[in-house]
């Protein structure tokens, strides 16, 4: 396809999107080890604060009644 | 021939370096990384609420800041807000347009919002001076549906909507402060980063993109679903980012590595990904589909540890609250159920 028939704006469009590549290409990274350990690290470290995953004691649990004992 | 060709070899080549650039840092898997660590025991969560009182398909829920109130979207026209530990109803609000696909809450809990096919964002003030919900402001400028909003705070929200753009606004003077353009498809949800200072995008055109909210740019690009992005979010140390997808698969890409760390799919599931959200520690993914269940994933280990199974219809959207207590799901089926 010859650039006599592309319209203006393409050309705009296409120069963008160069740009933004470049600036996505530019990223500075970290290695997968390091950031697979981190995000592990993080799950380990806050799994006592996750009631999801370590479950909720009923009386400690506010969409559970308390279950109250009357000895009679 | 000239500029045009030139253009777009230099964005295969760019794209090519990515790529590549990417590899030389991927020193390992997530699943080799988290080997030595025990897969979570079976997750069994309960139906501890239900809260009735929508008339028609839920479209969207979201928790406010107290784990206690959330705002919940219906196409029967209402915006409710639920007390989800009495299941009393706080507020019921009458909207003019009943196609809502998203709602949203303040962390301040003063102001909710809506949007969907009126191209507009609705903001309500929820603590107005006579006791009565009122529209504050009507956000007008997206071409498109909104697909999603997020409040930063009591005067600024962001939006995204299939006009392929999302949208920092200044609530107060109902004005556009940025527009954030890039995504060559619908954008289908938005998630802010724990810090205010990022937020992420899925889209219709299989990416998501991370994008610097101050700057207005977008700084990172992922790829790799094969379908729609319906589902966005971040993990809880704001360092990864979790999308759900039509492909029926959910995706763990880290933000600082730039790539995918692994998919979550499993052969049995055929249906997309509605909706997701991260417990609280993010070890566990909980992923909405189609098929009327949500799956409960142990994201380290990429292993299916739980189901909850409870609604008639689509689960369209899922929570999880900010205290990590307790999760909620809203369907088709008009209901809302909490779980933990």
């Amino acid at each position: 396809m010859s650039s006599i028939s592309a319209p203006h704006s393409s050309l705009v469009l296409a120069q963008k999107a160069v740009k933004q590549l470049r600036l996505e290409a530019s990223v500075r990274r970290i290695k997968v080890s390091q950031a697979a350990a981190e995000l592990k690290t993080f799950c380990l470290q806050n799994a006592h604060k996750d009631p999801l995953l370590t479950g909720v004691p009923s009386s400690d649990n506010p969409f559970r009644p308390p279950k109250s004992c009357i000895l009679l | 021939m000239g500029e045009m060709e030139e253009l777009r070899k230099e964005m295969e080549n760019l794209k090519d370096q990515i790529t590549a650039a990417r590899k030389t840092f991927q020193d390992t898997t997530l699943q080799e990384a988290a080997s030595g660590v025990t897969v979570v025991g079976r997750v069994q969560l309960k139906t501890r609420k239900t809260l009735r009182g929508h008339l028609a398909k839920i479209y969207a829920m979201h928790w406010g800041t107290d784990s206690t109130l959330c705002v919940s979207a219906s196409q029967d026209g209402k915006l409710i807000v639920w007390d989800s530990i009495t299941t009393n109803k706080v507020n019921a609000i009458p909207l003019k347009s009943s196609w809502v696909m998203t709602c949203a809450y303040a962390p301040s809990g003063n102001l909710v919002a809506c949007g969907g096919l009126d191209n507009m964002c609705s903001i309500y003030n929820l603590k107005g001076k006579d006791g009565n919900v009122k529209v504050m402001r009507e956000l007008a400028a997206h071409t498109g549906y909104l697909s999603c909003c997020r409040f930063l705070s009591d005067t600024e929200i962001i939006t995204s909507s299939g006009d392929c753009t999302c949208v920092l606004w200044d609530i107060e003077t109902g004005t556009e402060k940025m527009v954030f353009a890039g995504h060559q498809g619908d954008c289908m949800s938005l998630g802010v980063s724990p810090d205010f200072k990022f937020f992420i995008s899925g889209a219709c055109d299989f990416t998501a993109k991370l994008w610097d909210i101050r700057e207005a740019q977008c700084r990172q690009t992922f790829s790799g679903h094969e379908s729609d992005i319906n589902a966005i979010g971040f993990f809880p140390n704001g360092n990864a980012v979790i999308t759900g997808s039509d492909d029926a698969t959910c995706k763990l890409y880290d933000l600082r590595a730039d790539q995918e760390l692994i998919t979550y799919q499993d052969s049995s599931i055929m249906c997309g990904v509605t909706s997701l959200a991260a417990s609280k520690s993010g070890r566990l993914l909980l992923a909405g589909h189609d098929d009327f269940n949500v799956n409960i994933w142990d994201m380290l280990k990429s292993e299916r540890v739980g189901v909850l199974a409870g609604h008639d219809n689509r689960v369209s959207c899922i929570g999880v609250s900010s205290d990590g207590m307790a999760c909620c799901t809203g369907s088709w089926d008009s209901f809302l159920k909490i779980w933990n």
